[in-house]
């Protein structure tokens, strides 16, 4: 497929600056990686920082026409299971819509910042996002942020890098959001990511995008990353991918994210249920699922990749699921994968077989994350 | 000995009826490092485009085809080890198996060095 008819983010020609090799994604032209290769990116994030243009993605702000958030924070409560409404100002909170049959539409974050919803949604689906919101939340504003950039920068050295531009942002913990100027550019913060480094994700006007991320890769050991380090970085941190490891096929808590339901949406609490599929997953947390997302360890070291069948026996007479996602994890320094398996073997330590290449690779489910998490709590 | 080149970005040094045969420097960079090779078994008789070999990326997994009909010799066993030696060395110490060649006749159908450089150009 050609670049030619894809879109471009502001960052279009800093990634041809830095020599990004540019592919097909979500109808962008995004970079795959940089001279280093994936391999090398990956590392860099792992032990220095890096920064990644995930402009892509939807930016939406949501605000009540009444201007009360607790209105804005209640409407959106009829779409995803999270509580909504407890988020506190300047904090943000992961969750996902659903359909009534309790499958994932899309996963997002939503930020609180004074009487304004802020929500990140993946790019692929962000048109589909936009019209669930301005179809059901009447009462609510839904403005798309389409004039806006978002950076990430990851990483053990992130904060000092962002802090040589923003000192405030070194007070921030994990999951704060706030609204800071980043070289006179007009910016909403927040401590997260999608690599299980800590980190920020930094929204920025389009117009400013550029100068600004020019700005951090000055920075001493920063170095841009690609498309193909965030997918290893975020898959040995056992995060989702939108597409492969949920979809509308599976709930959340088929998909192991029943910690973003908080107990006020579960049975019994102040505002329970009320969210499409609410029965099905309200259900499921009483009385479990007949499936499980986990983390797969191959032996040896032949990545097991998406779409591998998963069995209980080396001789595939007992089909117990499917890798969702998997490759050769640079940190780990082994094949990791994840995906779904019958309930009886979604212990940790459970020996399952891949198939690949017409060959039982033996598997044992494990613990996520693969690399522990680093987030500034 | 002479060196030929295939559309699928393989190089095969050929010596009487054994083949070296690895992947292009081209490739190899296209590829990025690589963190897995796995050679079909030794013995194993294929057909001209059949698959001898998986190279695989941290990103993607990438067949390795026959250019010619024959039987795998052997892998290069350093590789287990070291698939990176791929991605430095891909047309040296990086090759990928030992080859016999069934039927030579086929060869005249690749490229040499220069009609390759022109092929991806």
């Amino acid at each position: 497929m050609s670049t030619d008819t894809l879109l471009h983010t502001p960052l279009f020609t800093l990634h041809e600056d830095a020599g990004g090799k540019m592919v097909p994604f979500a109808g962008y032209a995004m970079p795959l990686n940089y001279a280093d290769g994936i391999m090398a990116e990956h590392r860099h994030v792992r032990t220095h920082a890096g920064l990644f243009d995930v402009s892509h993605m939807g930016q939406v702000k949501v605000r009540a026409r009444s201007g009360s958030v607790e209105v804005a924070a209640k409407a959106l409560e009829r779409l995803v299971p999270a509580d909504i409404v407890a988020i506190k100002n300047g904090r943000q909170r992961y969750t996902q819509f659903t359909n009534p049959q309790g499958g994932i539409l899309d996963d997002l974050m939503v930020a609180r910042l004074d009487d304004t919803l802020l929500l990140v949604v993946n790019a692929a689906c962000k048109a589909a996002d936009i019209a669930l919101l301005q179809d059901e939340l009447a009462e609510c504003l839904v403005e798309p942020l389409e004039e806006r950039a978002l950076l990430a920068i990851q990483g053990p050295e992130a904060e000092q890098a962002l802090a040589a531009l923003v000192p405030d942002v070194k007070t921030m913990a994990f999951m704060d959001v706030r609204a800071l100027d980043v070289d006179g550019a007009s910016c909403v913060i927040s401590r997260s990511g999608y690599t299980g480094e800590d980190g920020f994700e930094i929204s920025v006007p389009a117009l400013d995008a550029s100068r600004v991320a020019r700005k951090l890769m000055a920075q001493p050991n920063v170095k841009p990353i690609g498309l193909g380090a965030r997918d290893s970085l975020r898959l040995e941190a056992g995060m989702c991918l939108y597409g492969a490891d949920i979809d509308e096929t599976t709930t959340p808590v088929e998909a192991a994210l029943e910690w973003s339901i908080q107990k006020s949406r579960r049975k019994g609490g102040a505002r329970e249920g009320g969210f499409p599929g609410a029965d099905i997953i309200l259900s499921q947390l009483e009385n479990g699922v007949t499936r499980r997302r986990v983390g797969l360890k191959p032996e040896g070291r032949a990545p097991v990749r998406g779409g591998a069948p998963l069995y209980g026996d080396a001789a595939f007479e007992d089909g117990i699921g499917k890798v969702t996602s998997g490759a050769f994890g640079p940190t780990v320094e082994g094949p990791v994968a994840m995906g779904y398996v019958a309930t009886a073997h979604a212990d940790a330590g459970s020996p399952v077989f891949a198939e690949l290449r017409g060959r039982a690779v033996p598997a044992v489910v494990a613990a996520l994350p693969f690399v522990s998490s680093r987030f500034k709590r | 000995m002479t060196l030929y080149f295939t559309k699928e970005h393989e190089w095969l040094r050929v010596d009487g009826d054994s083949a070296v045969v690895g992947i292009t420097k081209h490739a190899a960079e296209e590829l990025g490092e690589l963190v897995f090779v796995e050679v079909r078994d030794a013995g194993t008789e294929v057909t001209a485009g059949d698959s001898v070999a998986v190279v695989e990326s941290v990103k993607a997994a990438s067949d390795i085809y026959a250019p010619v009909d024959g039987e795998v010799l052997e892998g290069n066993a350093t590789l287990t080890d070291d698939p990176a030696r791929v991605s430095s060395d891909p047309e040296g110490e990086g090759w990928i198996l030992k080859f016999r060649i069934t039927n030579p006749d086929q060869l005249a159908s690749l490229m040499d060095a220069d009609a390759y450089a022109a092929f991806i150009a």
